[in-house]
């Protein structure tokens, strides 16, 4: 079964040479800016909203929407969220090596609707090869004068500014984004009032989206509103990266229109599990996701709505998939050992709890578990995420602290016999 | 401002080729200041790692005190501290790579090497940590050498490309020429092949590293 391309079209159909110019351009390329150079702010923005797209970053706010709240002092700025580091993510890095034209349109069109003349893609530092493909784009694009002063031979400037992390996932946190950006530590701002589309870079309106989504607005302008939303499933308009990884036959990048179910990403796309083993769980959306498991799960339809009803979420587009020989201790403990990682520690239940987490899984793991230590572990998930609701409640400045007690609230979910076994029989039982 | 003295009237401690790579980074952002990042790392690939001096460079440059910057060093990963080797070998062991063997991979780059993750050997030569997930996921379990990449490597090819470091002492890590050598599953087809790469245990973007494309 084959399922209709729009952002990886390109990069599959010319695989040698997708990421220059030449191509882009021969292939329809930066045709969308210019009919957008043609446009008010007005227009783009309720052709967006219309569109339904929604953000790709992971927090799935319609872009449209984001857009209409920019507060009307000038300048704006717009910031391009290529920090890609939940576990389990890589389709950015994708995009931005394989059809940095893409973005580059994506971004002519965002930030002229917001009336941004200075755009800053911010790339994680682990992705040095990206970023060189993205400067040699942007060098072509200033070239022949797609990007600079007076962009397609009109009057309106366009600066664009490569910017390279230096390895924190928090900075993918947008607020945290723009401090890091503004040159200090990269911590999440406390909102309100800091919400960027009112406060942000500089303390000016700013607009921060994610590479897959900007890499989405060359082609609602080509095809329309319409036939846009058609490849979509009701609400959930448009295509849909996932990252695959973990013990599928072929994990991979895959662009797929919602509404499949898991079983036929798993099974059919990704090829099922390796080695003759059995599914046992996956991540849905991320490291921060809560898990879903075959029996529960498995005929669910992959749409925001329905996930997010089962309690968990698409997130970044992760799918991480986990055999029967997978330990879930471990597989906990490493999940939660990223987030103790990653704590910018502004909050005390984020930067104590997840190293506290992370402790007393390594404790059961190593076969000294306690029979308190399930109670500790959902104690201090309450700590951090109040009632252990999802979505969370938000007490800590950002989300990352609550995403750390996802794990936890799955293992205890479905996994609890596992648990007690590690610690009744001194180890994993596996 | 004269070639010899920096923003902040003070001597420069580097060359003038480095000083005209500054006013240029710092010429792409509307304030100075956000010019911190990528002054760190051109610090960096002057000294091979972050010293003290490199930092009050910095300093000077974006008119900050060096506790400033160093605050904002301390922030994040790659702004090696301490002295780094030439080759900073960074094994993930995140939950896509521990599923498939990452583990394994960083074990057999510890012993190959005699290098502790964290550590660093005697001369200076080879670095091993281990990382949070870095974007391979689809070709774990995988490394990067000096951030550049490969994906789907064995226990067996990690041992082969600490030896070939060592053997062959590369001046620029390429991540195809790597990825030919010692890896296997890729994320995605990478298609296009680059020239040059990394020089050193920073990012080899911009005025950094060699990476230019064939
Ligand atoms: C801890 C944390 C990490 C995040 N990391 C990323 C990231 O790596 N890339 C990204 O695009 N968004 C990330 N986000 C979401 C951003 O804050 C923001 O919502 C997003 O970039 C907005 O773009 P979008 O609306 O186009 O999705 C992260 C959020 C949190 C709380
Ligand atoms: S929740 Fe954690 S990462 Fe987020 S601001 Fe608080 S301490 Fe920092
Ligand atoms: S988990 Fe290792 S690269 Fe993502």
């Amino acid at each position: 079964m084959t399922y209709p391309l729009l952002i990886t079209k390109r990069m599959t159909e010319h695989p040698s040479d997708s990421h220059t110019i030449e191509r882009y351009e021969r292939t329809g390329g930066y045709g969308a800016a210019r009919k957008a150079m043609g446009m008010t702010r007005d227009q783009l923005v309720e052709s967006v909203k219309e569109s339904g797209l929604i953000g790709r970053g992971g927090a799935g706010f319609s872009a449209g929407m984001k857009w209409s709240f920019m507060a009307p002092n000038r300048p704006s700025y717009l910031v391009i969220n290529g920090d890609e580091s939940e576990p389990g993510t890589f389709k950015d890095r994708q995009l931005l090596e394989r059809d940095p034209h893409q973005m580059l349109e994506g971004i002519i069109i965002a930030a002229v609707a917001n009336e941004a003349h200075h755009a800053f893609i911010y790339i994680r530092g682990e992705y040095p090869k990206p970023a060189r493909r993205v400067q040699q784009a942007v060098d072509a694009a200033y070239a022949k004068g797609y990007l600079g002063s007076g962009i397609f031979g009109t009057d309106y400037d366009l600066e664009v500014t490569v910017h390279l992390g230096g390895g924190a996932y928090i900075c993918g946190e947008e607020t945290a984004l723009i401090n890091s950006l503004e040159g200090l530590r990269g911590e999440p701002r406390l909102k309100p009032p800091y919400f960027p589309a009112a406060k942000g870079l500089y303390m000016q309106p700013t607009i921060v989206n994610n590479v897959e989504t900007v890499s989405n607005l060359p082609h609602i302008l080509d095809m329309g509103v319409d036939a846009y939303k058609a490849l979509g499933h009701d609400a959930d308009t448009g295509t849909f990266m996932f990252s695959v990884s973990g013990h599928v036959m072929k994990p991979g990048n895959y662009e797929l229109p919602h509404g499949l179910t898991w079983r036929e990403l798993i099974y059919d796309v990704a090829g099922g599990i390796r080695d003759g083993r059995e599914l046992k769980m996956w991540i849905p959306g991320g490291a921060s996701a809560p898990w879903f498991v075959p029996d529960d799960h498995l005929d669910l339809e992959i749409t925001k709505d329905a996930t997010g009803k089962a309690l968990s979420m698409l997130g970044s587009g992760a799918v991480v998939v986990m055999d029967d020989s997978t330990c879930v201790i471990r597989a906990a403990e490493r999940l939660v050992r990223f987030f103790a990682h990653e704590s910018c520690g502004q909050c005390t239940p984020c930067r104590e709890g997840t190293t506290w987490l992370e402790m007393i899984l390594r404790r059961i793991e190593s076969g000294q578990g306690r029979d308190i230590d399930v109670d500790l572990l959902l104690d201090v998930s309450d700590n951090i995420s109040i009632g252990l609701g999802w979505p969370p409640k938000m007490t800590t400045i950002c989300p990352l602290g609550p995403s750390a007690v996802s794990p936890i609230i799955s293992i205890s979910k479905y996994f609890k016999d596992e648990v007690m076994a590690h610690i009744h029989g001194g180890g994993c039982p596996l | 401002m004269s070639p010899q003295t920096n923003p902040a009237g003070t001597t420069s401690r580097w060359s003038e080729a480095t000083q005209q790579r500054a006013r240029e980074i710092i010429a792409r952002y509307p304030q100075k200041r956000s010019a911190v990042m990528p002054l760190l790392y051109l610090a960096m690939s002057e000294n091979g790692w972050l010293t003290e001096e490199g930092m009050a460079e910095v300093a000077d440059w974006v008119g900050i005190t060096p506790a400033q910057v160093q605050s904002v060093a301390s922030f994040y990963t790659m702004y090696k501290r301490e002295r780094t080797g030439t080759y900073l070998i960074s094994c993930c062991t995140s939950i896509s790579c521990m599923l498939l063997g990452g583990d394994d991979i960083l074990h057999a780059v510890e012993d190959e090497s005699g290098v502790p993750h964290g550590e660093t050997d005697a001369d200076g030569e080879i670095s091993v940590e281990h990382a949070e997930c870095i974007g391979a996921c689809g070709g774990a379990p995988a490394v990067q050498v000096n951030y550049e990449l490969i994906e789907g490597l064995t226990p067996e090819k990690a041992r082969e490309l600490v030896r070939w470091l060592r053997s062959d002492k590369p001046e620029v890590v390429n991540p195809d020429d790597m990825q030919d050598r010692f890896g296997g599953q890729r994320s995605f087809d990478w298609a296009i092949r680059e020239e040059g790469g990394a020089t050193g245990p920073y990012p080899a973007f911009g005025p950094f590293g060699t990476g230019r494309e064939s």
